[in-house]
């Protein structure tokens, strides 16, 4: 449904994105995961036909956005990074307005902005002016307009931005319902976010698309060991331990999570697989078995492992508000 | 000419709803008004005196001591004041960042300048529409000459939208409404009085083309009720060439970002 290939976009002599391509599936959400000014925005810009790109081609549902720039316009809502409303309009006639420039037909105009007006959850304030609207409200009024006329494809700039936790929720809820349906391609510097929305994530950086892959496949292209936790009844030294499993093929590592001696992290090769063999030899010492749980690495981890280059300014990452 | 009327309504809203507007129309009604009735109450004294000199009252027309001289008011009034029409048109959606919802709805470029543009000429005609009662006074009062009146509207609003296309254009320059006020007021007064340098100018063709590029020159004939094609082209080729330069203009903005 998107299709870039080797976009490419110089800001003077500054290259802002350089040779980025990719592509998104009809009805899949993919995130778009860069630190601040790798150049999302400006990939972005490129794919709503805001800008042409300095070499390459983007594509949405088939039509190049430079040569068929209007019919791809309509085929995207579009929710810009700085949410850009008329303030002086009440909600109703800002969508009004949205609805007659996107050349939705005037009879099906009103059930379309009642739509998006439950949908976005606008009942209580489509009357009131826009710029007396909270940011959550702006927020949701500038995702209604990117969602009137049920346009195919969705390209959210970070749509999240500035929004209190509870509303934060709402948003990637109301995101994921758009899954199916529509084909949402939403960019973020926030991890969790596009953990957990997300099918599939692009990771850009300075410029350049670094991965791009499920969350659950980046973690594990990136993860060479697997952890395992352990967590026992009775405590147990580190020799006896050590002797028991230590000698199982795969077995990288063997060290305590506490000073108990009761919860252990055992490191694995990631090609083999020693966990039944673990808790066989564990059950047969009769230590007690709590809980045996492999640890993931996190989205977090593998995106600084992919974006950790000296000068590259990393955003403190956000705490997952859910 | 895609999503022409989305734009322009949303223009004329954007008119009602902005302070701006009103104490435009306010400025403007005060002022007509006033030099409706310094002309008129001129008028009416030179009558007078007229009526024990015969001589000079046949020289007495109400066209050439009212209405020409009030058209010719109100056109340095809307001097002053269309660029403050136009300040907002681009600046302010660039400055607000809707610009961009702008450039990327199915909305093509050229409609979205000829919206704004049509959408403030429709304003300014507005305002035009309130100087008429002055004109119906007349007829209360007198037998005006309803041709030469319709010719000095229609002269106006062809100077009053080339006035306007100027604005257009240095809207669209900067982010900055007043920068763009500016430089529109500094060069329609340019235009006005490029006049001048006729006097200056050595060589015949110099002297032409200083008065042929000169605004206000060309409202003359029509406030003599005179409809010449040559005066007429020259309002609608400085439009063009207006709008054809604010177009490149939203060029640029999506070449630079």
């Amino acid at each position: 449904m998107i299709e870039a290939v080797g976009l490419t976009k110089f800001y003077g002599d500054i290259p802002a994105i350089q040779n980025v391509t990719f592509s998104v599936d009809k009805g899949e959400v993919v995130g778009f995961l860069g630190p601040n000014g790798a150049g999302k925005s400006t990939t972005i810009k490129i794919l709503t036909c805001f800008m042409p790109p300095t070499s390459g081609t983007a594509k949405i549902d088939g039509l190049d956005c430079f040569e068929d720039s209007l019919k791809v316009r309509q085929k995207i809502g579009y929710l810009p990074e700085t949410v850009p409303l008329y303030t002086e309009m009440t909600v109703k006639r800002f969508l009004q307005f949205c609805a007659k420039a996107k050349g939705i037909n005037a009879k099906s105009t009103k059930k379309e902005i009642e739509r998006v007006i439950s949908e976005c959850g606008l009942e209580n304030v489509s009357g009131r002016i826009i710029g007396h609207l909270s940011k959550g409200y702006r927020q949701r009024v500038g995702l209604a307009q990117a969602l009137i006329g049920s346009p195919p494809v969705i390209i959210l700039d970070e749509p999240t931005i500035g929004l209190d936790p509870a509303q934060i929720v709402e948003m990637r809820s109301l995101i994921k319902s758009l899954a199916g349906q529509h084909t949402v391609f939403l960019s973020s510097h926030i991890l969790p976010e596009v953990a957990q929305t997300c099918n599939r994530v692009v990771i850009i950086n300075k410029g350049e698309v670094v991965a791009t892959d499920t969350p659950e496949g980046l973690t594990r292209q990136l993860q060479k060991t697997k952890r395992i936790r352990l967590l026992l009844n009775n405590p147990v030294k580190s020799q006896e331990i050590e002797s028991a499993i230590g000698t199982i093929p795969g077995v990288k590592l063997i060290t305590p999570d506490n000073q108990e001696g009761r919860s252990w992290i055992i490191e694995t090769d990631a090609s083999l697989e020693p966990r039944p063999e673990i808790a066989e030899r564990i059950v047969n010492k009769k230590w007690g078995i709590l809980e045996m749980k492999s640890i993931d690495l996190s989205l977090e981890e593998v995106f600084m492992q992919l974006v950790t280059d000296e000068e590259t300014e990393i955003p403190e990452p956000e705490e997952s508000a859910a | 000419m895609k999503g022409f009327w989305a734009v322009y309504k949303k223009e004329l809203y954007s008119f009602w709803s902005s302070p701006i507007f009103y104490v435009i129309a306010f400025v403007f009604f005060i002022l007509s008004g006033y030099f409706f009735y310094s002309s008129l109450a001129y008028y009416s004294m030179v009558s007078f005196q007229a009526s024990q000199n015969p001589f000079l009252a046949q020289q007495l027309n109400l066209t050439s001591m009212v209405i020409r001289p009030f058209f010719l008011d109100l056109s340095v009034v809307l001097l002053l004041l269309s660029p403050l029409l136009t300040m907002k048109l681009f600046a302010e959606e660039r400055k607000s960042g809707t610009i961009e919802l702008l450039l990327t709805y199915p909305i093509s470029d050229a409609a979205t300048v000829w919206a704004k543009f049509c959408g403030v000429l429709t304003i300014f005609c507005l305002l035009m529409l309130g100087t008429l009662p002055s004109m119906m006074l007349l007829e209360y009062l007198s037998k005006p000459n309803w041709s030469v009146i319709a010719a000095c509207y229609g002269g106006l609003i062809l100077m009053g939208a080339a006035f306007l296309s100027l604005g257009l254009f240095t809207s669209s320059l900067t982010q900055n409404q007043i920068i763009a006020a500016t430089l529109s007021f500094g060069a329609l007064l340019g235009f006005w009085i490029i006049s001048w340098m006729k006097s200056i100018a050595q060589n015949y063709t110099a002297r032409k083309v200083f008065e042929y590029l000169s605004i206000t020159q060309h409202l003359d004939p029509f406030t003599k009720g005179l409809l010449d094609t040559r005066h007429i082209i020259y309002y609608i080729l400085f439009i063009a060439f207006f709008i054809f330069l604010t177009r490149r203009r939203i060029d640029s903005y999506r070449w630079y970002g």
